[in-house]
């Protein structure tokens, strides 16, 4: 009886590691071969970075993980993508459910032009909640959890548009959690933001990794090294190099990855 | 020599400039003048007051409440069929039609516009009248509900046209935004790119109500030449700018009361769609802020 429940135990914890899994993964615009064949493996609750030059796929990678490359014109795409076990391109795939588990940051902050209440609502409210004790209840939670609640519990129905930028991505990023998704991917959260912004913003992905499995595209090293447990780092649509990120920015095993954390080209 | 030119080009293009805006004071002008002559013999407040319009007849009434409930009413119409048709064909084309067809339905749908409106105003007396007295049969030959529906048919491009542009103005990352969160596509569409363009939704209401207001040929010929004050769409009633015409073609004594009475009736149209214009760039100028 004891065996069986250790087994049990041990089963899960495998299932669990590999949170998101790529297995062959090609992706064309028209023509152009903007991955080219990548198998990879992300752990769960850890936080993964995406290192690489423009335009060397990376971010069309993250996208895949929520299939918002569906909507590019001339997007294809071969090989799986796999979300705990199970294949997010099978024809009858859920996306919208799928998105719901996934949950996605951008570059620029985009909140919706609605209240701050309204935005962090949203994705609760598209599922027909109505209930309004609940939706307050879940407002103030996520925008607790995101350290943008004091700055905002007066003003909650004040546009969010009117907010700063840093304080639109963080309420971007409750927007994101109210949903309570398992994965979060963001795709240069700080890009766009003031060096203190962006501290707070890298502050709460560590929080957040104890509940959630992160991937964060970034183009800063040091963030990437600062947050991220992995590291992975791409070049021309393949995956060059991924390890742990101690070991990758300390002793990588590849000279182009040196070369670019380096600051040789890139 | 050059430099000469320059002056020359600016010039010309300064005074087409002036030309019209000269124009456009030269006809308030003329408005204005004839209009105060026109209130010199009827009170103000028998123009706005009186239920009837009959000056043409021995006894004169001069109430612009039946034009005006004839403009209005089939302008109603109009919108309330044009706004919500076009609506749904400007959220078709820019969020759901593949781009290829985009490029080929925006031009064809702008046709319509393009359309003789004397065209739209037979097609509605032979056509569309017949069509409806066959299931409505009270239906007078003359009504103002087949020209409305017409002239909803005439602005349906300029509400889908203008909506479409707005919507399409949207920027992508809020539609990534949306989908992002879950949305499905009519979430996204209704929930979160309608409001977000409204301003130029509403501008486009705007311009086509302004257009159904202005508009002459269609109801002249379809909607028929008797001033009622009423709000019953199957009977004829008749248009500020039908009466404009009727009156303008015939054998009216130049400079007499009746022959004034169109500047009257026309300075009243004039302000409705000035207010209406007026209100649409103060919307459009608040979009341009938000987005830029």
């Amino acid at each position: 009886m004891t065996q069986q429940v250790n087994e049990n135990i041990v089963d899960k914890s495998i299932k669990r590691v590999h949170k998101l899994e790529a297995r062959g993964v090609k992706v064309f615009y028209d023509n152009f071969e903007a991955i080219k064949g990548i198998d990879m493996q992300i752990k769960a609750n850890k936080v993964t970075a995406f290192i690489g030059p423009s335009g060397c796929g990376k971010s069309t990678f993250l996208r895949l993980f929520d299939r918002m490359n569906d909507y590019v014109d001339g997007f294809r795409m071969e090989g799986e993508i796999l979300i705990d076990g199970e294949n997010i391109y099978k024809k009858k795939v859920n996306v919208e459910q799928l998105r719901k588990q996934v949950g996605m940051v951008f570059q620029k902050p985009n909140p919706f032009p609605k209240s701050i209440y309204e935005n962090v609502a949203y994705g609760l409210k598209i599922q027909g909640i109505k209930d309004k004790k609940f939706l307050k209840e879940k407002v103030e939670e996520s925008l607790k959890q995101v350290a943008l609640w004091d700055e905002v519990k007066d003003d909650l129905n004040k546009s969010a548009m009117a907010l700063s930028g840093g304080q639109q991505q963080r309420l971007c990023i409750a927007r994101t959690l109210a949903v309570e998704p398992s994965i979060i991917l963001m795709d240069e959260p700080t890009s766009a933001l003031d060096p203190l912004s962006t501290a707070k913003i890298e502050e709460l992905i560590y929080e957040l990794k104890q509940k959630y499995t992160i991937v964060i595209v970034t183009h800063n090293m040091q963030q990437a090294g600062r947050i991220s447990d992995y590291t992975a780092f791409f070049y021309l649509g393949e995956l060059i190099e991924y390890d742990k990120s101690k070991k990758l920015f300390t002793n990588p095993e590849k000279q182009q990855t040196e070369n670019y954390i380096t600051g040789r080209f890139g | 020599m050059r430099k000469i030119k320059e002056v020359f080009i600016e010039k010309s293009l300064l005074t087409s400039a002036l030309i019209t805006i000269l124009v456009t004071l030269g006809i308030i002008l003329v408005l204005s003048v004839e209009a105060v002559n026109f209130f010199k013999e009827v009170p103000i407040i028998d123009f706005l007051t009186d239920t009837q319009w009959t000056p043409l007849f021995t006894d004169k009434h001069f109430g612009i409440m039946p034009l005006l409930s004839g403009t209005l009413l089939t302008s109603f119409i109009a919108i309330a069929f044009a706004v919500p048709v076009g609506l749904s064909i400007s959220i078709y084309i820019s969020e759901y039609a593949p781009r290829s067809f985009r490029k080929s339905i925006k031009p064809a749908l702008e046709l319509l516009a393009a359309v003789p409106t004397v065209v739209y105003g037979f097609f509605a007396l032979t056509v569309v009248t017949p069509f409806l007295q066959s299931f409505i049969p009270g239906l007078s030959g003359f009504n103002s509900l087949s020209a409305g529906l017409v002239m909803g048919i005439m602005i349906i491009p300029f509400v889908s046209s203008l909506s479409e542009d707005a919507l399409h103005a949207v920027p992508n990352s809020l539609r990534e935004a949306a989908y992002g969160m879950g949305s499905t596509k009519l979430q996204n569409s209704f929930r979160v790119l309608v409001p977000a363009a409204s301003s130029g939704i509403i501008v486009s209401i705007i311009l086509a109500i302004s257009r159904a207001i202005g508009e002459t040929m269609i109801v002249a010929i379809a909607a028929g030449q008797q001033p009622r004050l009423t709000m019953d769409p199957t009977v004829p009633v008749e248009t500020i700018t039908a009466y404009i015409v009727q009156v303008s073609l015939g054998d009216v004594e130049h400079g007499s009361l009746e022959y004034r009475t169109i500047f009257a009736a026309g300075i009243t149209l004039f302000i409705f769609t000035f207010l209406l214009n007026t209100f649409s760039y103060k919307i459009r100028k608040k979009f341009r802020e938000k987005y830029e």
